[in-house]
């Protein structure tokens, strides 16, 4: 996995709560058997006027020039900026890796859904949480200023605006870890193999069911 | 010292602890689709990786089947290349699979219980949000991701952070036409899509007790819609009751074994929550989505909200969106609002007892004129032949529904079965969200007597008022 330290990144507003994993990527992209290539299909709804169906060149497809990541002066987002409850519905990780596949390294919101949250982290992006003044704050200062980049520092837990302002936020430390140094976490785990068996043996005793 | 339910249940599943307060936890039971695990298995083959424990995982494939013309087999070639690598993976690592054609084949939700794949106490995971369902078992059951799927394949285990435990209280006697799916939306209306998060959910109360076991699976699978980690109901008759004699749980000697232990498995009474929500079971009546989240629901009688209503900008906003997604206006009755299409399936409500309460209502009458399709998927093949035994079909067929075969089906449309644009539909599934049943269709979520009801009227209707 891409490890993650420190990021300075243009950034992209998408303002609205709520966002599902379904719009970030719809169904029809779900029956890829691969990680890669979903970048062109992120938010496919929300970004092109037609359907898009899987493996499609997307270069010609009509655009909804409204949307955020269709305006010129976010071209090159490596930071998204969402609102509450970012990523909720599907357990999707093809989710994650359209929002990586795009380009985008780190989303700050107020909140995150959970299942989207710890895949994020999979996949060598980093999801900030902020407290909603803060969000608002970003919100207000990314559309009036363009070319608006945060720099985003997961050692010490910051994102720090062009002016200087700085927010901190929270982080457990085992993601932390496995972030920072881009490391597998099965590999981590199966150190822990006899653990584990030892487990099993004992288990198998209390409810022998469980390994009929 | 007083345990909850959740604390049970994962105290037992704890293999070791980690320094920042994390667990690894065993998991006891893997349920394996097509969609989300391809990657999954990949990964184990390039890493010169095999499942730590090949009998803990089941597939079958559910998301990308047809539910019509199936001796022709499926005809998308990019679903069919998905399905057949499940088909492939499961052979080559030697995971039992319902395949298609297998009248055990279905919703992997559905299945599961209805194998006894999955048991009262057991940790359940699945690469599918829906994994939730499996909580109405007494069981912590979660959706996880593709990289996670594959982290259980490998290692049996997971790695997680204990959640805190919300109790949600349903008091009072069930009123009469209230379905495990209004408690469901109505719970989400009450505490929102993002009321659980952080949460593992634990229901409660006289209605909870009163849910038959399906009614209780269609209340815990919308527990991810509400956010939480995962829902649980306690172990009381009904559940064992369920549980005996399916073809995966223990019998004789190891039953009584299993059951001793399963009926250990409810909150104690002392035991302590991190958050408590009382709600009245007299307060709940048949509930219908208006928007595009779960939270934008209202009971039958209402109407649309008004935008004034909203708790702030942001909502409003996304009121305002949804309103001109849904093409709706504010203050129209939702029993006003006339239907194209109707589903009746999905890991919510595709089982016998759904099955049960639609033909109720759909017996003797006609789908509405206005109404283009209102097609009926059983959720798995074993549902299927259940229903076709008690003459369910044939109800459904003569009032001029389609009964399908079964799987995922409309419900998030990767089939053939799907909304084309502007389309509304009273659906039994689980999200409205946009473009959820096909691009630019508009979904309304309800009970399956509420959506066999509409079917027949054209457009909402109270249930409780059906006297025909």
């Amino acid at each position: 996995m891409q490890a993650f330290t420190r990021l300075n990144g243009l950034v992209v507003p998408l303002d609205r709560a709520n966002v599902d994993t379904d719009a970030i990527i719809p169904k029809q992209f779900l029956k890829s058997i691969k990680r890669t290539g979903y970048g062109p299909f992120l938010f496919d709804e929300w970004r092109y006027e037609d359907v898009g169906q899987p493996e499609m060149d997307c270069s010609n497809r009509p655009i909804r020039k409204d949307f955020v990541l269709n305006q010129p002066r976010y071209q090159g987002a490596e930071i998204m900026l969402a609102r509450e409850n970012f990523g909720c519905g599907s357990s999707r990780e093809h989710a994650p890796w359209a929002i990586a596949d795009y380009g985008i390294l780190c989303v700050i919101a107020p909140s995150f859904a959970d299942i989207f949250y710890n895949n994020c982290f999979k996949n060598g992006i980093l999801p900030v949480v902020l407290k909603d003044e803060e969000v608002d704050v970003l919100f207000s200062e990314t559309q009036s200023h363009e070319g608006y980049k945060l720099d985003v520092d997961l050692e010490a837990q910051t994102v720090t605006t062009p002016s200087g302002q700085v927010f901190t936020f929270e982080m457990d430390d085992f993601r932390k870890h496995c972030l920072l140094n881009g490391l597998d976490d099965i590999g981590l785990t199966l150190q822990q193999a006899d653990k584990i068996k030892a487990y099993e043996e004992k288990r198998k005793q209390e409810a022998p069911w469980l390994f009929a | 010292m007083a345990k909850t339910l959740f604390e049970k249940v994962w105290q037992q599943h704890v293999v070791s602890e980690n320094d920042d307060g994390s667990v690894l936890l065993y998991i006891d039971r893997q349920l394996v689709h097509e969609v989300t695990s391809p990657q999954a298995f990949e990964g184990l083959r390039i890493a010169g990786r095999k499942p730590w424990r090949v009998s803990a995982s089941v597939a079958t494939p559910d998301h990308n089947i047809p539910t019509t013309g199936l001796e022709h087999g499926i005809t998308d070639p990019v679903a069919k290349t998905q399905v057949q690598t499940l088909d492939s993976n499961c052979d080559e690592f030697g995971i039992t699979e319902f395949k298609m054609g297998d009248k055990r084949q279905g919703i992997v939700h559905v299945v599961g219980p209805e194998q006894g794949l999955v048991l009262p106490g057991m940790t359940v995971v699945c690469g599918d949000s829906h994994t939730s369902t499996h909580g109405a078992l007494a069981a912590i059951a979660m959706g996880i991701g593709t990289s996670e799927v594959e982290h259980v394949l490998a290692t049996q285990t997971l790695i997680q952070k204990q959640p805190k435990v919300m109790r949600i209280h349903v008091d009072g006697e069930l009123p009469q036409g209230i379905t495990g799916k209004d408690v469901a939306l109505y719970i989400i209306g009450e505490i929102g899509t993002a009321g659980g998060t952080g949460y593992a959910i634990e229901f409660a109360g006289l209605a909870i007790q009163q849910l038959s076991m399906e009614g209780r699976m269609s209340l815990c699978n919308m527990t991810i819609e509400a956010g939480a980690r995962c829902g649980m109901v306690a172990v009381d008759d009904k559940t064992i009751d369920y549980v005996k004699g399916k073809p995966h749980a223990p019998t004789g000697e190891m039953w009584n074994k299993a059951e001793a232990a399963w009926r250990d498995l409810h909150s104690d009474a002392d035991a302590v929550f991190d958050k408590e929500v009382y709600l009245n079971a007299a307060d709940i009546a048949p509930q219908v989505t208006w928007g595009t989240s779960p939270e934008m629901v209202v009971p039958i009688s209402a109407s649309t909200p008004s935008l004034d209503d909203a708790k702030d900008e942001v909502q409003r906003e996304g009121w305002a969106r949804a309103f001109a997604y849904m093409g709706l206006k504010e203050n129209t009755p939702m029993q006003a609002i006339n239907i194209d299409k109707v589903f009746i399936g999905s890991c919510t409500n595709a089982r016998i007892e759904d099955f049960r309460a639609a033909a109720a209502i759909a017996k003797g009458h006609k789908v509405a004129a206005n109404v283009k399709l209102a097609m009926v998927v059983p959720g798995s093949g074993l549902v299927k032949a259940q229903a076709e035994s008690e003459g369910l079909d044939k109800i459904f067929t003569d009032a001029g529904f389609e009964w399908r075969a079964p799987g995922c089906s409309m419900c998030l449309a990767m089939n053939a079965d799907r909304l084309e644009a502007g389309e509304r539909c009273a659906s039994t599934s689980n999200r409205n969200f946009e473009g959820r049943q096909g691009a630019g269709g508009r979904t309304h979520l309800v009970s399956p007597a509420m959506a066999a009801a509409a079917a027949i009227q054209g457009h909402f209707v109270d249930i409780r008022n059906w006297d025909k």
